[in-house]
């Protein structure tokens, strides 16, 4: 069970979360029409050994946050509220 | 009859009636099942996995591989259940299982026989390869295996019994009761730590309970007891198991509330499933007694030298008169002095050459006989052992000279101890080896959140134990800031010397030739012999992961607890590699096996999920309605009068709406408001069409795109106000669309000034459609519905009935159509009101079946056809999509495989003949062969009264070049096939003059 420091409800299980996918890919500009950076931004991951950014939703409280998490070890080390995040 | 006269942590004043197959075994309260079997001379208690060779008690505790039962009946009937860890109860009945007739007279020890023919291996190597069709072949065989290899049956009715799930904080778990968990419980509660000590055993001990009864033990564990039981910030849990160590420092426990009893009290649970979150743990969970190895050693009345001494001390059981104790090392040497003191004959048989001097003379003394440097080669008997032969050995374990029979009704044995480190592997890998002693245990790690102690960190004393125990309990406390003064560790009750000390490394007992005398097994629940290891070995199984799949070993109930050692230890020996080299398997939750009730807990049948009703729900019941399940959702499905079927029923509705008026609970649509400066904006980004345009007081249908360029959703907003919109989604997607839209917000477009707040649940929703609706609604509201006053997409404030309501103008069903928003507590209020004045417009409710007939007629898209591998110009919506802004897709939806002008495309299928097509039946040319995945697929399916035919929708290949053409609807499931012409998906009034009407 992870559990994850929410910067607003403090220590919640990973059950009141649902995963979001990568928070280091960053969306293209709304005017942007280039393909390949969609295509970027939509498919392309990488898949680090170590510590790594997510999107983790608290399902309640809805906000989104980023969340850096250590794939080997399952350590959660930070979270951060998505809308303050400065990546 | 086996029990001794007086001893025993047994209340001999309280009788319990046990049967096992029938007999009847007298036990006290504080028995086991196989402690009660043991003392009425039960030897054979199950057959084994593959040879049904006859099995008894082995252990004494969860490790036990051989004695497992059917316990109880009926419904609460328990397969491969283990009698060590089983308490007696008055009513217990239990039943030998893997075995016909019954476990001493069992047909199928036949394959004992044939046990050449199934070494390691045996069914790939059989059934898989050289034979045609093998597969098939396998699977047919697989069937009659499992049958006769096996275990326990389970039972097919449901579990009568309840179970919780609870979740618990503290500072401190402390897994164990023994002398180390005690005594780390004990420093940290007296530091001020909240503490949790669990235990798998009746009481608190330990191996305490296993000495004599009234010893310096036993003082010292009363002792101990009170003082903790006196703390308040300890929580003491018996009979409860920490069955794993999972992320963020959360532990899952069994507690078996109700498990010795006959059934649980009333409105008790049988067992309760603990989730306890813990940053520290100390892990006192001791130590399991390795076996030693030779031909025969799994027979009944071969045992665990530790087992016997519990047997002995704990529940005053001794199964044997004539006593082998084989051992390598110091640890059962006591128990033969103790066996020795009841009258017991007693022959210890030591593969050491030298042992010290002081057991030697407290052995003499005694009156037990001793043989130094020999080893049990072989036990003899079937059912029940004879003799042991017995030769001298060399270091190898190999006989170096002729073995001796002696008579002997048990065999004892101990090959060293093993730590119990599976919780600590569980979460943190691979134990290590430490050859001072033989061990696997976890590396040292002040700053691991999980703290071996004890038995488990291999201490080489009790006093080792007991301070350790302290020492690592007080740190745990002093972790999470509990630092009261804990004053001295308790002062051990037994000094010197310990098991570890003086173990030597041999462990089978072999012939000069290297190899065993007879069936030498390793792992006793799964029969693997020592020559199936060294047959994996020989066929290029050297690493511990493959040795285990191949052979099995360690896969059974038992996780290999008392073989996992011996098998790594062997696998070394043939590596000529040391066992650090070879390393060890790593351990997986649970510990023990679990009952699936107590990981269910309270989530099954009604309360699997949550069931979500509309604000209307009860009136549907009350007119009895037909419900179905839309996601969470129950919604009426259709409104049957008597006699009618879902069929007739439908048909009935859906044709009632197109010639007078009826009307539908909607509640169930997502509701969002969007609100903010920027919500146009917003809009433009989140539809593929465009919002800026749209005037207070008018809605819009609307479609969203993934961001690969998929649709995901489609609905209707309203805009209220300046700032203020009103989106609906359709029911599946509510969840979804809610979260994109707040990821966006929160991240990428944190620019925008926008709120989206659900408010599905605060609208009930009642859609009202016919040519009567105007006039059925102007009855009841105070609103002007004219044509001129409120067209079609527009909405306006009105009152029904004192309630503030909206009407929106808008049509999912090709009629004149108003849809009524109502704040969800007036919800029912306002349908009975709109109901009650139905009559002079003819008006009857409807439900979804007869929706989705509607919405087909008019070639509206739902879920079957948005079901996340359709582009817009799939369903023929392109036409919506903005070219002057870009929105969420805009970009990927052009990608050229999307693009190509032969995907299947949204068409209607109008069906010759008198049957309905089924959804995801296959669409194929007129003529040429039905073989492959076609060239399209049926996605929604109705009869049409309105066409007064059965007609579906579909995607087909080049679709909007085939109008007019024949096709083939082919269901290979329900193996029909069907003609049906292409149409366009827009059966009935596609220039929507009735809507807009």
């Amino acid at each position: 069970m992870i559990r994850i420091e929410c910067p607003i409800l403090g220590p919640r299980p990973e059950t009141e979360f649902v995963y979001g996918g990568d928070a280091t890919v960053k969306r293209p500009d709304m005017s942007e029409r280039d393909p390949d950076a969609w295509l970027d931004y939509v498919f392309h991951r990488d898949n680090p050994r170590g510590i790594h950014k997510e999107y983790w939703q608290h399902i309640q409280a809805r906000h989104w946050l980023v969340v850096e998490r250590d794939t080997l070890t399952h350590e959660v080390i930070q979270a951060s509220l998505a809308r303050e995040y400065q990546s | 009859m086996t029990r001794l006269p007086s001893g025993g942590r047994i209340d001999r004043t309280a009788h319990l009636k046990v049967t096992f197959d029938g007999r009847m075994l007298p036990a006290f309260q504080g028995d086991t099942l196989a402690s009660a079997m043991l003392a009425e001379g039960v030897c054979v208690v199950g057959r084994s996995f593959k040879y049904h060779r006859p099995r008894g008690v082995f252990s004494a505790g969860v490790e036990e591989p051989g004695a497992m039962v059917h316990l109880r009946h009926g419904d609460r009937r328990e397969p491969n259940v283990r009698a060590t860890v089983t308490e007696a109860f008055d009513g217990l009945v239990a039943t030998g299982q893997n075995a016909w007739p019954d476990v001493r007279f069992d047909i199928g020890a036949v394959s004992n026989v044939l046990s050449p023919f199934l070494s390691a291996g045996f069914y790939y190597k059989t059934f898989i390869g050289p034979l045609k069709d093998s597969t098939k072949f396998w699977m047919l065989c697989e069937t009659f295996i499992r049958k006769a290899a096996g275990m326990g049956r389970g039972s097919y009715l449901s579990d009568p019994d309840r179970y919780e799930k609870r979740t618990l904080f503290c500072d401190v778990l402390v897994v164990g009761g023994g002398a180390a968990g005690l005594s780390a419980a004990l420093a940290a509660g007296r530091a001020g730590a909240d503490v949790v000590l669990v235990e798998q055993d009746t009481a608190l001990g330990g191996a305490i309970l296993s000495d004599p009864v009234g010893g310096a033990s036993d003082k010292w564990l009363t002792a101990v007891r009170a003082e903790l039981e006196a703390l308040s910030n300890v929580r003491i849990l018996t009979r409860t198991t920490a069955i794993g160590a999972y992320d963020g420092d959360t532990f899952a426990l069994i507690e078996r509330v109700s498990d010795h009893l006959a059934v649980p009290e009333a409105h008790e649970v049988r067992q309760t499933y603990w989730q306890v979150h813990a940053p520290n743990c100390v892990m006192a969970t001791g130590a399991l007694e390795r076996p030693l190895v030779f031909g025969g050693n799994d027979k009944p009345g071969v045992m665990l030298a530790g087992a016997l001494r519990t047997y002995l001390h704990r529940y005053a059981v001794v199964p044997g008169q004539k006593i082998i104790l084989a051992t390598n090392n110091d640890s059962p040497y006591q128990t033969a002095i103790d066996l020795a003191g009841i009258g017991a004959s007693v022959t210890v048989v030591d593969l050491r050459a030298q042992v010290a001097d002081d057991l030697i003379a407290r052995l003499q003394e005694a009156g037990v006989a001793l043989r130094l440097g020999q080893g049990v080669v072989q036990a003899t008997g079937w059912q029940t052992i004879k003799a042991a032969k017995i030769a001298p050995v060399d270091e190898n374990g190999r006989a170096n000279g002729a073995p001796t029979k002696i008579p002997a009704d048990l065999i004892a044995i101990s090959g060293g101890w093993a730590p119990v480190v599976h919780l600590w592997s569980q979460r943190f890998g691979r134990p290590v080896y430490s050859s001072d002693g033989d061990v696997f245990v976890a590396p040292d790690d002040p700053n691991c959140p999980i703290q071996p102690a004890g038995l488990s960190a291999a201490a080489a004393s009790i006093e080792g134990v007991i301070a350790q125990g302290f020492d690592k309990g007080q740190a745990a406390a002093a972790a999470s800031g509990a630092t009261s003064p804990t004053g001295k560790a308790p002062e051990s009750f037994e000094t010197g010397a310990f098991w570890q000390a003086n173990h030597a490394r041999q462990w089978a007992i072999l012939t000069a030739s290297g190899k065993p005398k007879g069936k030498a097994f390793v792992d006793f629940q799964h029969d693997v012999k020592l020559s199936d290891i060294d047959q994996a070995h020989l066929e290029g199984y050297i690493s511990v992961e493959h040795l285990k799949r191949y052979s099995t070993l360690g896969m059974a109930t038992d996780q290999g607890k008392t073989s996992n050692i011996n098998a790594l230890s062997r696998l070394a020996d043939l590596r000529s590699r040391p066992m650090a080299e070879v390393g060890t398997t790593t351990f997986r939750p649970p510990f023990t096996p679990v009952a699936m009730g107590a990981m269910v807990g309270h989530e099954h049948g009604r309360h699997f999920r949550p069931t979500r009703l509309t604000p209307i729900h009860h009136w549907h019941v009350e007119q009895n309605a037909e419900l179905t399940e839309a996601g969470a959702w129950m919604r009426p499905w259709y409104y049957p009068k008597a006699g009618e079927d879902l069929q007739q029923a439908y048909i009935r509705e859906a044709a009632h709406v197109r010639t007078h008026v009826g009307m539908i609970d909607v509640s169930t649509l997502g509701k969002i408001a969007v609100q903010g400066p920027d919500a146009a904006e917003f809009l433009n980004r989140i539809y593929v069409n465009g919002w800026k345009t749209l005037a207070i007081g008018r809605l819009r249908y609307g479609v969203m795109l993934r961001e690969d360029g998929f649709v995901m959703d489609d609905g209707a907003t309203a805009r209220l106000g300046e700032n203020d919109y009103f989106m609906s989604t359709t029911t599946a997607n509510a969840a979804k669309v809610l979260s994109k839209m707040e990821f966006l917000l929160q991240t990428a477009w944190r620019d925008l000034r926008v709120h989206v707040t659900s408010v599905t649940d605060q609208w009930a929703a009642i859609a009202v459609a016919g040519p009567n609706a105007r006039s059925l609604l102007s009855d009841v509201s105070d609103a002007d519905l004219s044509k001129d006053a409120l067209p079609n997409n527009h909405f306006t404030q009105a009152r029904i009935d004192g309630v503030d309501v909206r009407i929106h103008r808008m049509s999912y069903s090709g009629e004149l159509a108003y849809e009524v928003y109502v704040p969800a507590g007036y919800g029912q209020h306002v349908w009975q009101v709109i109901h009650d004045a139905g009559p002079p417009h003819n008006l009857l409710p409807y439900g979804t079946e007869s929706m989705g007939a509607l919405r087909i007629e008019k070639g509206h898209v739902a879920g079957p056809e948005i079901e996340g591998r359709t582009t817009l110009k799939d369903l023929g919506l392109e036409g919506f999509a903005s070219s002057k802004k870009p929105f969420v897709g805009s970009v990927l939806r052009k990608r050229p495989v999307l693009e190509d002008p032969a995907r299947p495309i949204l068409v209607g299928l109008e069906i010759e003949g008198k049957t309905g097509a089924k959804p995801g039946a296959l669409l194929f040319a007129e003529t040429g062969k039905t073989e492959g995945h076609g060239e399209g697929w049926v996605s929604s399916t109705t009869y049409s009264p309105a066409l007064g035919r059965y007609i579906a929708m579909g995607l087909l290949k080049n679709g909007a070049q085939r109008n007019g053409e024949l096709v083939r609807i082919v269901d290979f499931v329900g193996d029909l096939t069907l003609t049906a012409k292409v149409v366009s998906h827009h059966f009935f009034d596609p220039e929507g003059v009735r809507q807009n009407g």
